[in-house]
């Protein structure tokens, strides 16, 4: 089995500036990665796209260039179309590869699985035509593929990057169909001090609103009671706003509130996670310098509680010179000066978090649904069973797979693990942290007895 | 196949042929597979086989499962696999969903 001194899972922003890191102080560094090619969902295909639509996608987006060249230092071997399927203690972690599992092992690993869109379950969010923000973004990215006529709902910063984006590539959104109100934002104000140290952020954003504005994009806020109708597609979105009902005919509904860690690697490691009331998510336990309660597994990046892009670069790095130091490359002092202006500048990129936080809340109905929308996409599952199950004595998420298959679907509960979490939380009187999560045991991804026939597993090199 | 597109396509690229649901479909060679598909006019990829229910990508990064189809002899993520000459793709688990709708 190959063998290196650090495995890093994911490159996106944290992965990949990990990985440069760790090799810069000698670390003989693996990167596995699901994409074909670097930049994670953030930077999604940067080298290609940059030249392609790089004035659509804006400067924060070609920032990923500057990472991604990085990777070419003879210390990182970088492995795309890898998808991670076990991490085992020791450190092996097993991947399957054009069709073929393999493994390798190294003394440390770094999880930068990065984040996922946060679930909203409306009624008729599982049907064709519905699809994330998150998703828009990756179709431009990758493949400079836009829907014509789309309305976005939800709430969060992403919602403007997006509608400006698509007015740039002369596809304007039909609408903006915004959740937060009025009183949102003044709640928001109280932050405003830090926000302030992340002025950049705030700038960027009125940029973007005036943008929107000046291509003529309605904007709702403070929407409630949103659906999407449609036989066996998306044909329009209804919603209540300023006291009165709307509907706008679309062929595509983009939805976000926000984005969550991807706990999955990390839980299948029994990697301790806490409830984060103010990012309305579970996050994993860890050190300043991302050091989980397992020995050797670090956490970096938004898998490691929302940051965004930025802040996610300086906690690989971070995480990189804490695992060169245990492993003997650096001393604790050569550590300790390296780290230094890395903190600053994490703790600056991640100042507006709070502001954005309370400004932007999820979306009150999409976090405890009505009794008839489908919660678990996978197995069909609605609001309604989950709170029947809790009154037929079900506690946690685990029971609740037994009870009715929630989350026992091919997405493994990435998509209803927190709104099942919610529902039993709030049905049975429980805080989050006491009705726990899915239990995630390997394979964590999908794996075929074919791929394991194909597994390349040569003799340890050392 | 369908020309009533709802994505719009920045760029031109080199197409090849391939077979989605028995029909010819000329897609940009090497692009994400899931992608193609959307901007070439498909609605639904699949059929849950709880319910029967039609579903389309929806994460586009690996993470919802609603994407799949059946390539190759495998049920695969369509936002996973890129696009190649000659590809032949299905919808997986019609014959569940046809149970699961009698």
């Amino acid at each position: 089995m190959q063998k290196a001194d650090l495995i890093v899972i994911g490159a996106g922003p944290a992965g990949m500036a990990a990985a440069s890191e760790a090799a810069g102080a000698g670390l003989r560094t693996v990167l596995l990665d699901e994409q074909p090619r670097p930049g994670g969902q953030i930077y999604r295909d940067v080298d290609r796209a940059a030249g392609l639509r790089g004035s659509i996608l804006g400067a924060d987006y070609l920032h990923g260039a500057a990472l991604t060249a990085r990777l070419r230092s003879p210390g990182i071997e970088h492995v795309p179309g890898a998808v991670v399927w076990m991490i085992e203690q020791g450190f092996q972690v097993s991947y399957t590869r054009e069709g073929r599992a393999a493994r390798v092992a190294a003394d440390r690993v770094i999880l930068a699985t990065g984040a996922l869109e946060r679930p909203m379950p409306v009624p008729g969010w599982t049907l064709p035509g519905v699809m994330t923000a998150g998703a828009a973004q990756i179709l431009l990215k990758q493949s400079g593929v836009l829907p014509r006529q789309a309305v976005l709902a939800g709430s969060g910063p992403l919602l403007y990057l997006i509608a400006a984006q698509m007015v740039r590539a002369g596809t304007p959104p039909l609408a903006l169909v915004e959740t937060q109100t009025r009183a949102d934002m003044i709640r928001a104000g109280r932050h405003l001090g830090g926000a302030l140290r992340g002025w950049r952020y705030l700038a960027k954003g009125l940029k973007l609103m005036a943008e929107i504005r000046r291509a003529g994009v309605p904007r709702y806020t403070g929407a409630t009671a949103i659906a999407v109708e449609g036989e066996d597609r998306a044909e329009a979105v209804a919603f209540e706003s300023g006291g009165r009902g709307h509907r706008i005919a679309c062929g595509t509904v983009l939805l976000h509130h926000g984005v969550v860690p991807n706990q999955q690697a990390a839980r299948s490691m029994q990697v301790p996670h806490l409830w984060s009331q103010a990012q309305q998510c579970f996050a994993p336990v860890a050190d300043a310098w991302g050091r989980t309660g397992r020995e050797g597994v670090f956490t970096a990046g938004d898998g490691a509680g929302i940051g965004g892009a930025r802040a996610a670069e300086y906690s690989g790095r971070i995480a990189a010179l804490k695992a060169a130091e245990e492993l003997g490359r650096l001393t604790v002092q050569e550590r300790d000066r390296l780290a230094a202006p890395l903190l600053r500048q994490k703790a600056r990129e991640t100042a507006v978090r709070p502001f954005l936080d309370a400004a932007y809340p999820p979306y009150a109905e999409a976090l405890a649904p009505d009794d008839a929308t489908i919660i678990c996409r996978c197995e069909e599952v609605t609001a309604g069973d989950i709170r029947s199950f809790a009154r037929l004595g079900c506690q946690g998420p685990n029971q609740a797979k037994a009870f009715g298959r929630a989350g026992m679907g091919p997405c493994q509960g990435r998509y209803c693990g927190l709104t099942v979490t919610g529902l039993l939380a709030s049905a049975n009187g429980r805080s989050k942290d006491e009705t726990g999560y899915y239990r995630i045991r390997p394979p964590i991804k999908p794996v075929t007895l074919g791929e394991l026939a194909g597994a390349q597993d040569t003799p340890a090199e050392d | 196949m369908k020309t009533d597109s709802p994505f719009l396509e920045l760029e031109a690229a080199p197409r090849v042929r391939v077979w989605f649901d028995g029909q010819p479909l000329e897609l940009p060679d090497g692009a994400n597979l899931a992608a193609a598909l959307l901007a070439a006019g498909v609605r639904t990829f699949r059929h849950t086989p709880v319910s029967g229910a039609p579903r389309a990508p929806f994460c586009m990064m690996g993470a919802c499962y609603d994407c799949l189809v059946e390539t190759g002899g495998r049920v695969q993520q369509a936002c996973m696999l890129e696009v190649k000459d000659g590809m032949r793709i299905a919808r997986p688990h019609e014959a569940e969903a046809a149970h699961a709708e009698g």
